[in-house]
């Protein structure tokens, strides 16, 4: 697992990824886990849910999972090479549409795909949470975890740092 | 509709820039300490900084900026450093924010991740972290619930019946998601499309 052929295979596989991301980064972890356990073998489920824990409790924005990934297939290389591709050519995208629309801004079209596109971001990053919740709620434990940190995070304002910190304890304690 | 934009009547399309405009350094210090600051998400941060802090943006502007970047694809908020950025500095301003807002979390990311490779398999930290993947999830299901929650009000049929199709084809049958984008894609903006010319006619 070396070498400049892996580094390539990152590149190619999240820069295209990133084209498809509607809606930001979660709504592509499905992809990724597709992607880096199922077609190319890079890691187990276990590791893939371990990955997702680390990008949330590092500061940063959600598309750190993918700095994580590019390290376990390529070191430190594959780390910003996979981030990079990941980040830069949606970065340029962007740029290059938001300067059209300042030309032409009375269209009425960002309105309609933006009511097209919201409810397939949404079923996108559902579709992230099922995946995610299949490689981590392995015990009932677990699963009831997952609920009460749902629960909490919609009807309070807790921060969740610190779900995320008493989930670890708890898996620490080994209630898991 | 003249009365909900005070922009519409302004004839120059560039938006009111501040009377400090940030310079590349600027740019790059900022967009690191919104990063380094944000747990599981970086949005709110990124408006306080902008909005509140700096000045740099009006509210509308920034929720303007962000709604682009969000329907755009790739991670909405590294979209819109790039986009800020270069608002005030061209393409290098836009690379000065964008590696603000990459490049110190990535650094703090891959320390971890060799971390991982080198202790991952202690006993453990493999529970720690089992322990807090299941609050991340529990997380994330939360951002799903509130951002449903307008479609559900609204009774949007439409809007719910593609996010189940997408989520059944993704989530459960476990598609490749170019595929399913190119196909949903279309067909979610045509209908959306027809809905409306026939709600306007």
């Amino acid at each position: 697992m070396s070498g400049p052929g892996q580094l390539w295979t990152l590149i190619w596989t999240f820069g295209l990824m990133s084209l498809f991301a509607v809606g930001g980064a979660n709504s592509a972890i499905p992809e990724m886990h597709r992607v880096a356990v199922d077609i190319n073998h890079w890691m187990t489920d276990k590791q893939f849910a371990d990955m997702f824990a680390i990008s949330q409790l590092s500061p940063g924005p959600n598309v750190l999972i993918v700095t994580l990934i590019g390290y376990s297939v390529a070191g430190i290389m594959g780390a910003v090479a996979a981030t990079l591709a990941m980040c830069g050519p949606t970065a340029i995208l962007a740029w290059y549409v938001s300067g059209i629309l300042k030309r032409a801004s009375t269209s009425r079209w960002p309105a309609i795909i933006q009511a097209g596109l919201v409810p397939l971001s949404i079923g996108l990053m559902a579709a992230s949470a099922l995946i995610l919740a299949r490689t981590s709620d392995l015990s009932w434990m677990a699963t009831l975890i997952t609920i009460v940190a749902a629960v909490l995070a919609t009807a309070t304002r807790l921060s969740p740092l610190w779900m995320m910190v008493v989930g670890g304890l708890l898996g620490f304690a080994g209630v898991i | 509709m003249p009365s909900n934009s005070p922009a519409a009547s302004d004839p120059d399309p560039t938006p009111s820039v501040p009377a400090d405009p940030p310079g590349l350094i600027e740019l790059f210090v900022a967009f690191a300490k919104m990063s380094l600051a944000g747990f599981g998400g970086v949005l709110g941060w990124a408006r306080r900084s902008i909005v509140d802090q700096h000045r740099w943006m009006t509210a509308e502007e920034f929720n303007e900026t962000f709604a682009l970047c969000h329907i755009l694809p790739g991670p909405n908020i590294v979209n819109l450093s790039f986009v800020f950025g270069s608002r005030f500095g061209g393409f290098a301003g836009g690379c000065a924010a964008f590696a603000g807002l990459i490049g110190p979390p990535m650094v703090i990311a891959t320390v971890l991740a060799g971390l991982y490779a080198r202790f991952g398999d202690i006993d453990a930290l493999r529970r720690t972290l089992a322990g807090v993947a299941c609050a991340a999830v529990g997380l994330l299901i939360a951002v799903v619930l509130r951002m449903m929650w307008p479609l559900i009000k609204k009774r949007d049929a439409l809007g719910m019946l593609i996010l189940v199709a997408v989520f059944i084809a993704i989530g459960v049958l476990q598609l490749p998601l170019h595929t399913v984008v190119l196909v949903a894609i279309p067909l979610s903006l045509v209908i959306t499309y027809f809905l409306r010319m026939r709600g306007a006619a």
